[in-house]
């Protein structure tokens, strides 16, 4: 007696010029200024992050407040604006805060009292790229995981505990702390300053992690009770739903890439890539690829439509991640494979791209965590 | 021409609706003064059952025709008269080849079927050996043909035949309309594994084909037939945005909701997975749709038919499996011969049976990866040594 799940109507999954313009101006300046070799370079350096670039993409572009209102200072531009610089970013592994600072801390400040002097004052700041932030949570926390529990905050709002892996926190002035207090949860503004960040060796050389502790470090509250923990899982649901987009455009680079190499590679006297065996490779990964952008433009459109469908959203964020995880990961493992030796070496940037991938597939929620998300919206319940 | 507008369709459907009137009108007879009125297909020309309209007004009349309960041609019928042979002819045909078949043909008073893989010529269809030997004013074809659906009750055929096999095969082959009827004609069911027989063998014996019946050129064949094969292909991606669980993920979601004792953690994870690959398929599905609407078609429309094939058997496989006892049951082996393709309306085992064609018909899996790998991403071909020499020299 089941009633057919609902079928909203699907929105917009291609590019507006404006999107086009956009990804136009976002690709000048990393075809500039993070290249392979850039990238390459700085990872051997003690500042993973690329501040000059990050300037150039903040101010000139507008990239730091793309998401806040325009009223706070920013561009006042939606997800589907912001996916677009993903697939560019992912597409170049730009060593840039923009996922953790202009995504997810954005998203959990606009999710708290903007109307608050103080609030919106940082929002501005944000806004106009003098300011990083990033929302302190563990770079693998989903959407759906309920409220972390890692930090306490006492009733003067000084805040004490741990918080490992935390994205983008290396290159932050403001830290977004979710942390439970006497009145339950609160989303709190810390200044970087007071917490005792380490560093440890990350897998993926272009996203470095933090670990931060905090020992009775002087918070100011954002939200309180159920809008901080509405505040964290939007943000937590916009990280993971725009992160396909990084993921989409990291994936279109390897394919991109691995197809140009097998066009001009020649072994036992003709170009490789007219090999069927790898054709077909190709063919498929190119399949994956398209449909991934179908499944990352369609999370960007619903979550661009927000407040309207929550429940849609969800469901669109759950099936983008378990789709588009996969696709980037076999993307770039198939690129070390296709690219033979060359792929395995440091100096080619490959690897940036597999670490990235990796990384990614964790971060935000496992392709298997959102695919048990999905059990319940589409009502088909586990065993037993 | 080609400033026909959605009022002035309307105004035509009105005329026709007050000329004939549904329900007291005899069917045919309908949908003769349809196509007489240019309602049939709005892009063909005037005269042939068109208004030189943009295909897109065709929405406009169905759906007034449908409101009105007007009678339809039972398009799934005719299928490849209508998807296949129509445009063929329309490209190729002369003025009296285009007068003589396309009313019947969009009627359904004339069944078409396509005489195109042989035996020995299937993905490398161009190496097709039937033979069309010119003899005065006719030719006489002798051959064999395989995978032909509807030949059993079919009045014409789109036929090509090699008509010179002195030339590399792409050259030599030649397009032609054959008559059913013939007595040179022998159609034979072939079974399939899923014990009926959709298809048929049809066996060519001193066919003979008047020359007024060849479409396009002497030789000219092998052009005119990727003509009908593009068009077998567009016909994915025109229609209408697609509900959620459309398709195979449908039955298998529906048997799992509905049989909580059959769950186990393994297939949940299986079927989930495949429920988001249905959901990305349906997404990326609607995407063509919206690029074709917007007039921007790119290439993604040709990877549809190799995600839907893969879909299709991993699901009614997984179908098959989740049913435990019960698939080891099958429905009926009986050979039946159906009109068309009904995948809903049998039980799982058919799914799982017939949707191992959907790798094999309309160009296999192996040869859509090779065109994706060429077309799309402009990697070389592999070197071939069949272009170039006579058909007659290949080895066999």
């Amino acid at each position: 007696m089941s009633t057919a799940l609902p079928s909203p109507a699907i929105p917009d999954l291609l590019y507006s010029d404006v999107e086009d313009d956009l990804r136009a101006a976002v690709r000048a300046v990393l075809a500039d200024r993070c290249g392979p070799a850039d990238v390459l370079g700085r990872i051997e350096t003690a500042e993973p992050y690329d501040p000059a670039l990050w300037r150039v993409l903040a101010l000139e572009l507008g990239l730091a407040g793309l998401l806040v209102p325009e009223k706070l200072g920013g561009q006042g531009a939606s997800a589907r604006e912001a996916a677009v610089v993903l697939e560019e970013l992912g597409g170049a592994v730009a060593p840039v805060p923009f996922l953790g600072s202009a995504v997810l801390a954005t998203t959990a400040l606009l999710g708290c009292d903007t109307a608050d002097p103080a609030t919106a004052a940082l929002l501005g700041r944000l806004a106009a790229g003098e300011a990083v932030a990033a929302l302190a949570v563990p770079l693998p926390s989903a959407p759906g995981d309920g409220f972390p529990a890692a930090v306490r905050a006492d009733a003067g709002g000084r805040l004490t505990g741990t918080v490992t892996s935390v994205p983008d926190a290396l290159t932050a002035e403001v830290l977004v702390v979710p942390a439970l207090g006497p009145q339950g949860p609160g989303l709190y503004e810390v200044a970087a300053a007071e917490a005792a960040v380490e560093r440890p060796v990350s897998f993926d050389l272009t996203r470095p992690l933090a670990d931060l502790r905090l020992d009775g470090a002087a918070g100011r509250l954002l939200a309180g009770g159920d809008a901080a923990a509405a505040a964290l899982e939007r943000a937590l649901l916009t990280g993971a739903g725009l992160l396909a987009s990084e993921q989409l455009g990291l994936a279109q680079w390897c394919l991109d890439e691995t197809v140009r190499y097998l066009g001009q590679r020649r072994q036992f006297g003709r170009v490789v890539g007219s090999f069927q065996a790898l054709k077909h490779r190709l063919a498929d990964l190119w399949l994956d690829v398209v449909s991934a952008r179908a499944a990352a433009r369609n999370a960007a459109g619903v979550l661009a439509a927000l407040p309207s469908d929550p429940a849609e959203a969800v469901l669109a964020v759950a099936v983008a991640q378990s789709y588009v995880s996969p696709v980037a990961v076999r993307a770039a493992e198939e690129a070390v494979q296709l690219h033979g030796g060359i792929g395995m070496t440091w100096e080619h940037p490959l690897h940036l791209y597999l670490k990235r991938a990796k990384a990614d597939e964790i971060a935000l929620g496992s392709p298997g965590r959102h695919r048990r998300a999905l059990a319940g919206p589409v009502r088909l319940p586990a065993a037993g | 021409m080609g400033s026909v507008s959605a009022a002035d369709v309307r105004g035509r459907v009105r005329a026709l609706l007050d000329g004939w009137e549904p329900g007291v009108t005899e069917p045919g007879e309908f949908l003769r003064a349809r196509f007489d009125a240019g309602l049939a297909w709005v892009h063909f020309p005037v005269g042939l059952g068109g208004l030189d309209a943009p295909r897109s007004l065709q929405a406009v009349v169905s759906a007034e025709l449908d409101a009105a309960g007007a009678p339809d041609n039972d398009p799934r019928r005719i299928g490849i008269g209508l998807g296949m042979a129509a445009p063929t002819i329309l490209a190729y045909g002369t003025d009296e080849q285009k007068a003589r078949f396309l009313r019947p043909l969009w009627t359904g008073e004339e069944v078409w079927c396509q005489l195109f893989s042989e035996p020995g010529a299937g993905s490398d269809l161009a190496g097709l050996r039937t033979r069309a030997v010119r003899d005065g004013d006719e030719w006489v074809v002798d051959g064999q043909k395989v995978w032909t659906s509807s030949a059993h009750t079919a009045r014409w055929a789109i036929l090509i035949a090699r008509t010179d096999p002195d030339v590399p095969k792409h050259r030599g082959i030649t397009y032609f309309v054959c008559d059913m009827t013939d007595p040179g004609v022998d159609v034979r069911p072939l079974r399939q594994i899923t014990g009926e027989a959709e298809f048929n063998e049809v066996f060519l014996t001193g066919v003979r084909i008047p020359d007024a019946h060849r479409l396009g050129a002497v030789g000219d064949g092998w052009r005119v037939a990727q003509a009908t094969l593009m068009n077998e292909r567009v016909a994915i991606g025109g229609g209408a945005s697609v509900p959620r669980e459309s398709g195979m993920i449908g039955p298998v979601a529906a048997t799992w909701r509905d049989r909580p004792e059959l769950r186990t953690p393994e297939l949940h994870d299986r079927l989930l997975r495949l429920w988001v690959d249905s959901e990305v398929a349906r997404l990326t599905a609607e995407r063509v749709r919206q690029q074709m609407a917007a007039g921007t078609p790119g290439p993604e429309g040709s990877g549809l038919k190799l995600s839907l094939a893969r879909l299709n058997q991993q699901l009614s496989g997984l179908e098959v499996e989740l049913l435990g006892e019960q698939g080891l049951r099958y429905g009926d082996w009986t050979m039946v011969r159906p009109q068309s393709v009904d995948f809903y309306g049998r039980d799982a085992g058919y799914r799982y049976l017939r949707a191992k064609g959907n790798s094999i018909e309309g160009g296999t899996s192996e040869v859509l990866r090779n065109i994706v790998a060429e077309r799309v991403l402009g990697l070389p071909a592999e070197p071939r040594n069949d272009k170039d020499a006579a058909w007659k020299d290949l080895p066999r």
